[in-house]
Order: structure tokens, then C-alpha cells, then sequence
């Protein structure tokens, strides 16, 4: 009977990230919308993006391999296997142990692999261009997350995220200068691996300007759509991972109830909800960087996730 | 028969194949003849060091009446050289598969066969030996008979500097093992490893040895700054060849590092840490650099050998520092490792060197910029290529991304270590651990990317067939072991089980009793891994998604031109460059590596001639480093020709003079 509850209790995360991550794009879309005086479009439309996209012809190019019809899938299942190991409302899920933090990073370092490899299939110029700056920013944002990941691990003494969410839910934390480190480091590492202003434009198609929408800028109908769907889950993904590590409010600690379960799933929606606003005003407030200006910025959260690390590695005593 | 008998007897048939190979070359049926025996000792040596490996029986040795007279040639077999002989019966194995498919289109036969089973036998020999005179005269051998191979094909272009570089480092490398092995033997001269092993040499004398053997043997390695011959030679011998020296030959390097460093010279410092974290991580940084700037697929490849050379001096690095601080369990873990890594390594190594060389025979390009869509004639090698790259990414499920995670999760406790340096030192290692293996997938992207997807950029290309199924066997084996590695790594973490006890005097919990065949390193709440669900997990949810979207959406697919922002270009020569590709992380990281030289010469309005664009990349390291060495040597050399020109008066002058220096120092030693 346990095993049939902490099941079903897997499988609702697993659904509840997938369900909320065009809401959470929605939300950000809609306040960004509201931030400039226009009306947006309403909540729900990237549900009805997603479903229209889904509905319609896949329009594939002559020149495009196997790989590129098979890595939509492959992205989407990264991303999503990914989004269902980071706790969201409640930590110590049936297969939380099956990957700790560093395998999730890794997870979306294959999916980033095998997406710079569909922009290079077909064999135009802006697919290369796509895959060749995506390259360059998970080259700076990979090592940079590792090293937060340092930090965390040492305050919690574990990679695996329902421990350290359990840890800093728990009282015996307080305020670390090196967490606060890593809490800047980590904002400016979703920030660049979401493709979100100043980083790149999730919203242009303006030549120039686009690393991860040149990099898919080949794909229609379906796979279009599992491809847009991976990049809102990996939204969601870094929120709930933010949330979970340095907000775990109302985080339901393993063995609870149902009731704290239900609990921490509405604590949840909040904290999607505020960051979803969050997110939307300060992409508002911040213009887009040129490319290379891109290293300076997440080679600055590389830097500061590694002082923050080392102030604990030397601060450690021998135990 | 005693197992160490069994590989003796391996390496003696071995040899006489490579007399039979010499004899024969010419034959036509000789490929395949040489291929086929080598293929059977090699798979029988294998069974026989996987057997030893899993029983964990203990060979006792033997000495043989070879060698020296007074000292015997020693041989034995313990759980350590059992790994590295899985590792090189395994590499060779499948490189002799290679052999028998496109090792028959060999152009020049008689210039590799009769090496190729002398150079297995000298690594296999290196891994039996237990005295310093067989160690070194079986290393020597695996040099010179790699070096034979390196210049088979002699006559073209850069070759011969190849091997000459070649040559000169391997002897270099020799002289330092000789001077660390005389030292560990000390004045009695206990030429036998378990002399060694008994003698304590004083702090400072072993600390010495252990410094020489970190040259020796990482220069055979390729760690920076020694690491020049590597990029030259590896690619310079036929591929499967290739395959054997970066997949396999530098293991048996690693080998005998970790046998003199953890074993002979007894009881370490912790200082001797230092410089293996501190070669580690350059190495490995470095190295990726490098690979990422090449667009010569086997030299790339090469190159980024030198990377995952440096992943492994890191595992041993942090096991030398856990083990001075009697950590034992903590240094089995990094110790652990960094042998799966080299593990890993030989597989993923061997097979992208077969795809190169599937790719070079197909098309007779090993220059990406000449190259792409690939994918489409050679599909089966660009598959198994792939799962290469996935794996040497250190991308799970599969192997490459295990034994980086037992890296890290070594590295996160370190803290615990009583030394401000290391406390310093091992984070930045960890950084850069985790940039180079960032930087690891970039370079894979763009080899996979450049050369097998995009449209073709050459004719050759275009015309290119598939391999034959000797080639793709070798391959999918290698694919196949590679993820197997990967989602049940318990049991190659418990196989390394005896060889750490030797070592460290520790060993990692057994793995293979955990839930659901994961792995937690030292306890399930602090990390755990589980390749096979995540394995499993990633193939049921892109299943799930697929069939969904087939099922309940639509599943039309229409072909059509590339869109490209509505204007699509038709020549290939449109499409992203390997160059272009590595560009934005030149600009951001090249000057670590190379002084980057850019010039454009763009023409004014109205001139009618092209603009040219023109890109130099010299080696920081060559330039500093090996040309002030080499310009002193050639000054010096000029000097001393003058001794060749001297009256028979001046000569008898100097044997005089030599002559009452010698007796003078003879006379006033102590």
C-alpha cells in the first residue's frame, strides 16, 4: 500500500511539472505584456500553442538525418526525467535517490548536446550559429552550476537534492555568505540556460539576436512542440530548483502527510507564481547583452559560486 | 598452469605471430591470418584477466631465467595488473576486429603486421613484470614497436617529424623511469619489485623517485606540458593503431604510475598530491583546448586524450591525498575512479578512433572542413560514433559520466583533509574538472556535428559507403560495453574492489547489493546514482511522448527544402565550419592555450579582390617550452662539432685530461 501511495505521489510530480510549465511561460509572457502597457495574450495560450503546433504537419528538411526527427523526444524526456527530480512540493519521492543534483545537471547538459547537434543537421548557417553560441554558454553556465553545487553539498553534506532541501527547510541553517553566493550565482545561471534576457530573447526571431531559437529554427508542428514544451519544463526545473534550495517553505519534509503534501503543493503554485511575476519584471527592466558580453556575465556567477564554495572548503574543520 | 603462465605463454605466441607476420606481409591472406590469431590470444588473455579480475585470485609469480643473470626475469599477476590487462586484451581485441575489415585495405602490409602483435605483446608484457629490468625493457619494446607503427606510413607529409618527436620523448621518458627505478632499489641493487616493496627508502629519495616517475611515465601519459609527441604520433598510424596508443597504451602509462607511486615507493607524503592535482587539472584543461581548436578528426581525437589523461592524474591525485591523511575508504573511492575512467576511457577512445578511421577509409578525409552529412551513407558508423561521443561527453546513462561523478564526489570530501593547500588546490581542480568536461561536450557536438550531419562539403563526402561488418562489430561492442558501463556501474566499481585494497589498504562498500542496482559511493543519503533507471526512465518518457503525440495529434511529415529564415543557400560551404563552430569559445578561452594570431584583410570599397580572413594558433607550451630547449641543443651541438676536428695531439690531450678528472673524483669520494 506504501509503495502504491509514494508511487502515485512520484507520478503526481512528474504530471504537476509538466501541467504547470506553459502556465509558468504564460504568466511571464502575460506580466511582461501588462509591464508595457499591452494587453497579452491571456494565461492559458501556450497550452493552445502547444496543442495547435502539435496538431499540425511536421514540415521536416530533405537534408535532415534520423537524429533530427529523434532528438525532440530525446530533449523532452531529458528535460522532463530532469524537472521530476528536483523535489517541488515535497522531498524524499520514491526515485528522488536515483539521481542527486549533479546527474540533474548533467541530464540537461545531454539534452543541450543532442540539441546543438539538431541544429547542426541540416546544415544551414543559422542552425550552426545556434549551436555554436548554445555551446559557448553551456561551456560557462555547466561549470559554474557544478561549483554551486559544491556549495550546497557542503552546507548539506549531500548531492541529493531532498536531503539538502530537507537540510535548509530544517532550522540549523541560518544565513551562510556563501550561500547568498550561490544564490546570485544560480539566478544568473537559469537566467542564461533558460535563454532568457540579457542572455538571449525568447521572444525574437530577429536574426542576430537568437542562440536557442536559431538552434530550432528548422523545427515545425510536433516537434516544434515537444521542443518548446522542454524549454518551459526546464523553466520550471530551475524555479522549482531555486525554490526548494534557498525557499523550501511549506516543502512537505519525506514521510509527511498528505494533508502537509497537499500543503506544499499550494506553497508551490505560489512560489512558481511569484517567480513566473518575477521573472517577467525583470526582463522588463534589463536590455539584451551583445554575445560576447555573455561570458564576462556567467563567468561572474562561475566566479562568485567558486569564492562562495571555497570560503566553505577552507572554513571546514576537520571532523 | 599458474594464470600468470597463461599470459607469459600469450605474449610468446604473440611474438611469434609478429615473426610469422613478418615472414608472410606480402601474402595476400597474411591481413586476415595475423588479425584472426591475434584476435584469439588477445580474447583468451582477456577471459583469463577477467576471470583472474572477478575471482580475485592471486597469482602467485615466477621467475624465469631471462635477463640478467643474477636477478632472473620476475613475473606475477595481482588484482592491479588483472584490470590493466582487461583494459589491454579488450582494446586489442577489438582493434584486431578492426584489423579484419579495414586493416585488409592496409596499403602497405609489411610495414604493420609483424609490429602490431610485437606492440600487444609489449604492453601485455609491461603489465606481468615484476622486476625493474623486465619493466622497462617490455616498456622499452612497447615504445619502439609503437614507434614502428607510427611511421608506417613514413612518407607522408609530417610522419617522420612525428615519430622523430615520438622517439625522442619515449627515450626521454625511459631514462626517467631507469633513474626512479635505481633509486627505489637503492645500493643493494633489489632490482626486484619485491625488494622494492620491502626497502623503505628515506622520505626524500622516495619523494625524488616519485617525481621521475610522474615524468616517465605521464610523459608516455601525455600530461601537460609533455604531452607534444602525443597529437603527432597517435594520428599518424593507422587507425586501429591509433586506437590501441591513445585508448590503450597510455593506460598501461597510467599503469605504471600507479604501480611505482602507490606501490614501490612505499609510504607517501602528502606533498607528492600536489603536483598529480595540480598536472591533472592543466592537463585536462588544456587538453580540451586543444582538441577543440583541431579540425583533424584523429588529431582531435588525440588531443583530447590528453583531457581525459588529466581527469585520471586527478583521481589519483586526490587518492595520494586521502591516503597520506589515512582516509582509506576516501582514497579508494578517488583511486576507484580514476581507474574507471581509465576504464572508460579505452572504450570510448578505441571506438571514436574506429569511426575516424572508418570515416578516413570512406572518404580518405580526416580534415572535418571536408567532410559532413556523413549520417546519410554511414549511418551504422555514425550511430555507434555517436554513442562514443555521448559517452565521452561524461553524458548519462552513459559510462563517461560515472566515473566523473566518483570524481566529484571525491572532490566534495575534501574538505575534511587537515592541509590549507589542498583545501585551496582541490576546489579550483574540481572547477576546472568541471569546465573541461563543459568544454568536453562542445568538442564532441562540433566532431559529431561537423563531420556526419549538415550537408556534404566535398565530393568525397558525398560519395562516401558504409563500413564493412568487421569494423561495425568492433564498433557496437565497444558501444554496447559503453553502456553497459554506464547503467550498471556497480559492478565494474566492485571489480576494481581488490585492486584499491592493494593500493590504499581501502575499498568502496560493495555496490552491487544496493536497491536497484545504483551506487552510493559512501552512503545513499549523502549521493546516489542509478544509471539504469535513469536509463530506463529517459527511454519510457520520450516512448510515452512520441506514441502520445503520434496517437492523439498528428503524425503527417512532409519533406521540403531547409527554410533557413526564408533564405537558403544551396552551397554547403554556407553551412557552419568546425572553425567557425569553435570560434565564440576561442575568443573566450584561446589565450589560455595558444596565442591566437588574427589577420583580416578587407579591401576597400570599389577593389575587386576577396577579402581573406587568416588564422594562426601557436602552442603556448611548444613555444615556450620545447623551442628554447631545442634552440640549446642545436647551439650546443654546433659547439661540440669542434671535437670533431681536432690534431691527434689534441685529442690524446683530452682522454689524458679525462682520464685524471675521473681518478681525482674516484679518489676524493667519500
Amino acid at each position: 500500500m506504501a509503495v502504491i501511495v509514494d508511487l502515485f505521489f512520484q507520478l503526481l510530480q512528474m504530471t504537476l511539472v509538466i501541467a504547470v510549465a506553459p502556465l509558468l511561460t504564460g504568466l511571464v509572457r502575460a506580466t511582461k505584456a501588462r509591464l508595457l502597457r499591452r494587453r497579452g495574450p491571456p494565461l492559458v495560450q501556450p497550452y493552445r500553442d502547444l496543442v495547435r503546433l502539435a496538431r499540425k504537419e511536421a514540415v521536416v528538411a530533405d537534408t535532415a538525418s534520423w537524429l533530427f526527427r529523434f532528438v525532440p523526444y530525446l530533449v523532452f524526456a531529458a528535460t522532463w526525467v530532469a524537472a521530476a527530480l528536483v523535489p517541488t512540493f515535497a522531498t524524499g519521492l520514491l526515485f528522488s535517490w536515483s539521481a542527486d543534483l549533479i546527474a540533474v545537471i548533467a541530464l540537461l547538459g545531454a539534452a543541450r548536446f543532442f540539441l546543438a547537434l539538431a541544429g547542426l543537421d541540416v546544415g544551414t548557417s543559422f542552425g550552426g550559429l545556434g549551436s555554436s553560441r548554445e555551446a559557448l554558454f553551456g561551456a560557462l553556465a555547466e561549470p559554474a552550476m557544478i561549483v554551486i553545487v559544491f556549495t550546497l553539498a557542503l552546507v548539506a553534506g549531500s548531492t541529493q537534492l531532498s536531503t539538502v532541501a530537507a537540510y535548509m527547510a530544517s532550522s540549523n541553517v541560518g544565513l551562510r555568505v556563501s550561500l547568498g553566493m550561490a544564490l546570485v550565482a544560480l539566478f544568473i545561471v537559469a537566467i542564461a540556460e533558460n535563454g532568457r534576457i540579457p542572455v538571449d530573447n525568447p521572444a525574437t526571431h530577429l536574426e542576430l539576436t537568437m542562440v536557442h531559437e536559431a538552434m530550432i529554427l528548422e523545427y515545425s508542428g510536433r516537434h516544434l512542440a515537444v521542443i518548446e514544451l522542454a524549454a518551459m519544463l526546464k523553466l520550471v526545473l530551475y524555479v522549482s530548483l531555486i525554490a526548494c534550495v534557498f525557499a523550501p517553505w511549506g516543502l512537505a519534509i519525506a514521510d509527511a502527510s498528505v494533508m502537509d503534501r497537499l500543503l506544499g503543493a499550494i506553497a508551490y503554485l505560489a512560489k512558481l507564481a511569484l517567480a513566473g511575476v518575477a521573472l517577467g519584471a525583470f526582463e522588463t527592466s534589463i536590455a539584451k547583452m551583445r554575445v560576447f558580453r555573455v561570458p564576462d556575465f556567467v563567468g561572474a556567477a562561475l566566479m562568485l559560486a567558486f569564492l562562495g564554495a571555497l570560503l566553505l572548503f577552507v572554513s571546514r574543520t576537520l571532523k | 598452469m599458474s594464470s600468470v603462465m597463461l599470459f607469459l605463454s600469450g605474449d610468446a605466441a604473440l611474438l611469434a605471430l609478429a615473426v610469422l607476420g613478418a615472414t608472410v606481409a606480402r601474402k595476400s591472406y597474411a591481413p586476415a591470418l595475423v588479425y584472426f590469431c591475434a584476435l584469439a590470444i588477445s580474447a583468451a588473455m582477456l577471459i583469463g584477466a577477467t576471470i583472474q579480475l572477478l575471482g580475485g585470485i592471486t597469482g602467485g609469480g615466477t621467475v624465469l631465467p631471462l635477463g640478467l643473470p643474477w636477478i632472473g626475469a620476475h613475473f606475477r599477476v595481482d588484482a592491479l595488473s588483472a584490470l590493466f590487462l582487461v583494459i589491454v586484451n579488450l582494446g586489442g581485441a577489438a582493434a584486431c576486429l578492426y584489423g579484419l575489415g579495414e586493416g585488409r585495405s592496409e596499403r602497405s602490409p609489411e610495414r604493420v603486421l609483424p609490429f602490431f602483435p610485437a606492440f600487444l605483446a609489449g604492453m601485455n608484457l609491461v603489465l606481468v613484470a615484476d622486476d625493474a629490468y623486465s619493466f622497462l625493457l617490455s616498456w622499452e619494446f612497447m615504445s619502439l614497436a609503437s614507434w614502428a607503427l607510427v611511421m608506417a606510413h613514413h612518407r607522408e607529409d609530417d610522419n617522420a617529424r612525428a615519430g622523430y618527436v615520438y622517439i625522442v620523448m619515449a627515450s626521454f621518458g625511459t631514462l626517467t623511469l631507469l633513474l626512479a627505478f635505481a633509486l627505489l632499489a637503492g645500493p643493494a641493487g633489489g632490482y626486484a619489485f619485491d625488494a622494492m616493496r620491502t626497502a623503505s627508502a628515506t622520505p626524500g629519495v622516495a619523494g625524488l623517485a616519485f617525481l621521475l616517475a610522474l615524468i616517465g611515465a605521464g610523459s608516455k601519459a601525455g600530461i601537460v606540458p609533455l604531452h607534444v609527441w602525443l597529437p603527432l604520433a597517435h594520428p599518424a598510424a593507422p587507425s586501429h593503431v591509433s586506437a590501441l596508443m591513445s585508448g590503450v597504451m597510455t593506460k598501461v602509462a597510467v599503469y605504471g604510475f600507479v604501480r611505482i607511486v602507490f606501490e614501490l615507493a612505499g609510504p607517501w607524503d602528502w606533498w607528492w598530491s600536489v603536483p598529480v592535482l595540480m598536472v591533472g587539472a592543466g592537463t585536462a584543461l588544456l587538453g580540451v583546448l586543444y582538441a577543440l581548436m583541431q579540425h583533424d578528426l584523429k588529431r582531435l581525437l588525440a588531443y583530447h586524450t590528453v583531457e581525459n589523461i588529466g581527469i585520471i592524474f586527478i583521481g589519483l591525485g586526490l587518492a595520494l591525498a586521502f591516503g597520506s591523511f589515512s582516509m582509506p575508504s576516501v582514497a579508494a573511492l578517488a583511486l576507484t575512479a580514476g581507474l574507471l575512467h581509465a576504464f572508460n576511457h579505452s572504450l570510448f577512445k578505441s571506438l571514436l578512433f574506429f569511426g575516424a578511421g572508418a570515416v578516413l577509409s570512406a572518404t580518405g578525409e580526416r580534415d572535418m572542413e571536408h567532410l559532413g552529412g556523413l549520417i546519410h551513407n554511414m549511418p551504422r558508423t555514425a550511430f555507434a560514433f555517436l554513442v562514443g561521443c555521448v559517452a565521452i561527453s561524461a553524458l548519462p546513462p552513459f559510462n563517461g559520466f560515472v566515473s566523473e561523478w566518483l570524481t566529484f564526489q571525491a572532490i566534495l570530501l575534501s574538505p575534511y583533509l587537515s592541509s590549507w593547500m589542498l583545501k585551496i588546490l582541490i576546489p579550483a581542480v574540481g572547477a576546472l574538472l568541471a569546465l573541461s568536461a563543459a568544454l568536453a561536450a562542445a568538442c564532441f557536438a562540433k566532431a559529431f556535428g561537423i563531420t556526419f550531419l549538415g550537408r556534404p562539403r566535398t565530393d568525397a563526402a558525398r560519395r562516401a559507403r558504409e563500413t564493412d561488418r568487421f569494423t561495425l562489430a568492433a564498433m557496437m561492442t565497444l558501444a554496447a560495453l559503453c553502456l553497459i558501463a554506464g547503467i550498471v556501474p556497480g559492478l565494474f566499481i566492485d571489480a576494481l574492489g581488490p585492486a584499491a585494497s592493494i593500493l590504499v589498504g581501502g575499498r568502496m562498500p560493495a555496490q552491487l547489493g544496493n536497491a536497484w542496482l545504483s551506487i552510493a559511493p559512501i552512503a545513499q543519503s549523502r549521493s546516489s546514482y542509478n544509471g539504469l533507471l535513469v536509463f530506463l526512465f529517459i527511454a519510457a518518457s520520450a516512448s510515452l511522448a512520441a506514441s502520445f503525440i503520434h496517437r492523439f495529434a498528428s503524425d503527417a511529415l512532409r519533406r521540403a527544402p531547409p527554410w533557413d529564415c526564408g533564405a537558403p543557400d544551396a552551397s554547403p560551404a554556407t553551412q557552419y565550419s568546425a572553425e567557425s563552430f569553435a570560434q565564440p569559445i576561442r575568443r573566450v578561452f584561446g589565450a589560455v592555450a595558444f596565442v591566437v594570431r588574427e589577420r583580416i584583410d578587407m579591401p576597400s570599397p570599389g577593389e575587386t579582390r576577396p577579402a581573406r580572413f587568416d588564422l594562426r594558433l601557436s602552442d603556448r607550451i611548444w613555444d615556450a617550452l620545447y623551442e628554447p630547449l631545442v634552440g640549446f641543443v642545436e647551439r650546443a651541438s654546433l659547439r661540440l662539432d669542434r671535437l670533431q676536428f681536432l690534431t691527434i695531439r689534441q685529442y690524446l690531450s683530452v682522454v689524458f685530461g679525462a682520464l685524471v678528472t675521473l681518478l681525482v673524483v674516484l679518489a676524493s669520494w667519500p
